[in-house]
């Protein structure tokens, strides 16, 4: 395809032993970890700094999302974190000096029935008095967009429009975290593979260090990065979250022509597709029902997508499955992210991104780095705080933002 | 796919069921007296364990019944079967994977006496009750 890839890259960060102390330590080597780090170093001045990841670095769902970027979220306190996200995802390619290849090709949402018609008309509005970009579009104009779309009458659920938001766009998520980690350890942050945290020293409630496989490890502050697994973590340091992990698979083609120029997504007949730089064709759709921490899903999630896809891009039809693979998502019951204080002093949690945390890497490494460093909430994640679920406070994200990603 | 053997019905694929979370979650006997946080607490907050899991399901396209299952959360294994309103029977040892979460103890559950275990579980370690999907499908 057109596109040319970046070169893989030599080394970008070194390979540190843990010191015996630092002033905060990020758990998890995610994308979310990884932005946490740098806006830490880069805001903050906090270099003494360390990431402690218990794989490979970005191993886990950053490297297995389908990279879909959009900030087109229903609720004022979701498009206010989402669109600041979109935002730094347009200078981060500049600051971090890495082509990433975000494209910016746009993404839909379709809409199949007359209450798909009025929530996304309704999004559209709410899109455009929060400043960002959203059209509505008929079945011609999405047919325009994207040719290969099947828009007949005779499908089980027809095309009856879709709203568009132009900046959307996918992003090579692999390369997204390689940016951050160099950049990181040029200012001096320590990323720590093979680390893995196994519990957490505290001085009555207040957190003093981490446990892990390297040693313990004093620290000041603590900032738990761990999606799939921050209920695990949570519960070493004594408290619980109200997340449930689940696994969400996608799935790739082979590589081919470029035929599908923007990305497309279906709440209704539930699936989402974009063709990758490359060529292959990247499909996923909603989390297996069951909490589960194995990274890999029953098939008939996958037999589902496929049957989606096939009803809406009908030259689909003989493409191959090239692979399927799983990540653990951590999700919450309003489809919304926590970020914030924790019930343990100096301890911090950013997780609850779930499904669609990907695009919100830059907003969540910006407003948590702003938490920790000052111990209160930035204005941006305020509103995601802990404390939602029992002041009432909601951010009711579901059915409310199209689909999950 | 989960191979589940609904109790009534016998062993039927997944896609006939509906999973319905963490199992032997009372209702709180006087909601009234119940601040912010326990009621949050009932409202938002369930175990998410890593390894074995009492978990509710309902056999939705078959005798529409519900049931309660154990199943390991990392290796998908299906560890016993056993009635609603019946106690958890005793988990399998935690899986395989390196220390983390620990196995919560069931708090909640509902403080009916316990039926004979044995009776109602269905071991499922030497029977292939659970099949996944295939592995190796990380990217
Ligand atoms: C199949 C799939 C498709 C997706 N598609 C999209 C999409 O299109 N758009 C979008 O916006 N989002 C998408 N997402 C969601 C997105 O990937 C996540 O929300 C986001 O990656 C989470 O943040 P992260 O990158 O920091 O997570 P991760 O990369 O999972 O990072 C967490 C890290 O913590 C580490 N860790 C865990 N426990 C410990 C421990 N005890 N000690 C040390 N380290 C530990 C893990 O090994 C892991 O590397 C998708 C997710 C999946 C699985
Ligand atoms: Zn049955």
């Amino acid at each position: 395809m057109a596109d040319l890839l970046p070169e893989h890259p030599d080394f970008l960060w070194r390979n540190p032993e843990p010191k015996s102390s630092y002033d905060a330590v990020i758990v998890g080597g995610g994308g979310h970890g990884l932005a946490t780090a740098y806006f830490l170093a880069k805001n903050h001045g906090m270099t003494n700094i360390a990431v402690l990841e218990k794989g490979w670095l970005a191993g886990g769902n950053m490297a297995r999302n389908t990279t879909i970027i959009r900030s087109n979220y229903l609720w004022d306190e979701s498009a206010a974190i989402y669109e600041h996200a979109l935002k730094l995802w347009e200078v981060l390619p500049e600051e971090l000096e890495y082509d990433f290849l975000f494209s910016q090709r746009g993404v839909m949402n379709l809409a199949h029935t007359l209450g798909d018609v009025r929530e996304s008309m309704r999004r559209v509005g709410a899109n455009k008095l929060n400043g960002v970009d959203a059209e509505w579009l008929d079945p011609q104009q999405v047919k325009e967009l994207c040719p290969i779309l099947n828009i007949s009458d005779n499908i089980r659920y027809p095309v009856m429009g879709a709203t568009y938001q132009p900046r959307a766009g996918i992003a090579k998520h692999d390369h997204v975290a390689w940016a951050f980690a160099r950049k990181c350890d040029e200012l001096g942050v320590d990323i720590i593979q093979n680390c893995e945290v196994t519990g957490f020293v505290k001085d009555g409630n207040r957190v003093v260090g981490v446990k892990t496989n390297q040693g313990t490890i004093n620290t000041e502050k603590v900032g738990l990065c761990a999606a799939g697994h921050s209920s695990v973590l949570a519960e070493m340091a004594g408290f619980r979250l109200p997340i449930q992990s689940h696994p969400l698979q996608a799935l790739v083609s082979e590589l081919h022509e470029p035929v599908h120029p923007t990305v497309v997504m279906s709440n209704h007949v539930h699936v989402y597709v974009s063709q990758a730089h490359k060529g292959e064709l990247v499909m996923g759709a909603g989390v297996d029902s069951y909490n589960g921490y194995g990274q890999r899903g029953s098939f008939h999630v996958i037999e589902h997508q496929m049957a989606a896809a096939v009803e809406l891009f009908p030259i689909f039809a003989r493409a191959h499955v090239l692979r399927t693979w799983g990540g653990i998502v951590d999700t919450t019951l309003d489809a919304s992210p926590i970020v914030g204080t924790t019930p343990v002093e100096n301890m911090f949690v950013n997780c609850g991104w779930g499904t669609g945390g990907f695009k919100g890497t830059p907003a969540a490494g910006l407003t948590f780095a702003h938490t920790i460093a000052t111990g209160t909430p930035h204005e941006l994640n305020k509103p995601f705080a802990l404390e939602r679920f029992e002041t009432g406070a909601l951010i009711d994200e579901h059915g409310a933002a199209a689909v999950a990603h | 796919m989960l191979l589940i053997s609904c109790p009534n019905c016998g062993s039927r694929d997944e896609t006939e069921f509906h999973y319905g979370g963490q199992a032997h979650v009372a209702y709180p006997e006087n909601p009234n007296a119940l601040n912010d946080r326990e009621w949050a607490e009932f409202l938002f907050y369930r175990d998410n364990t890593k390894g074995a899991f009492a978990e509710r399901w309902l056999h939705s396209t078959g005798c529409r019944q519900w049931f309660n299952m154990l199943r390991d959360t990392v290796t998908y294994e299906i560890q016993a079967i056993y009635p609603m309103g019946t106690a958890r029977p005793d988990a399998a040892p935690p899986a395989p994977e390196s220390g983390t979460a620990s196995t919560a103890p069931d708090s909640t559950t509902t403080g009916t006496a316990a039926p004979s275990i044995a009776a109602t579980s269905i071991a499922t370690s030497s029977a292939p009750a659970s099949t996944t999907a295939p592995e190796g499908a990380t990217k």
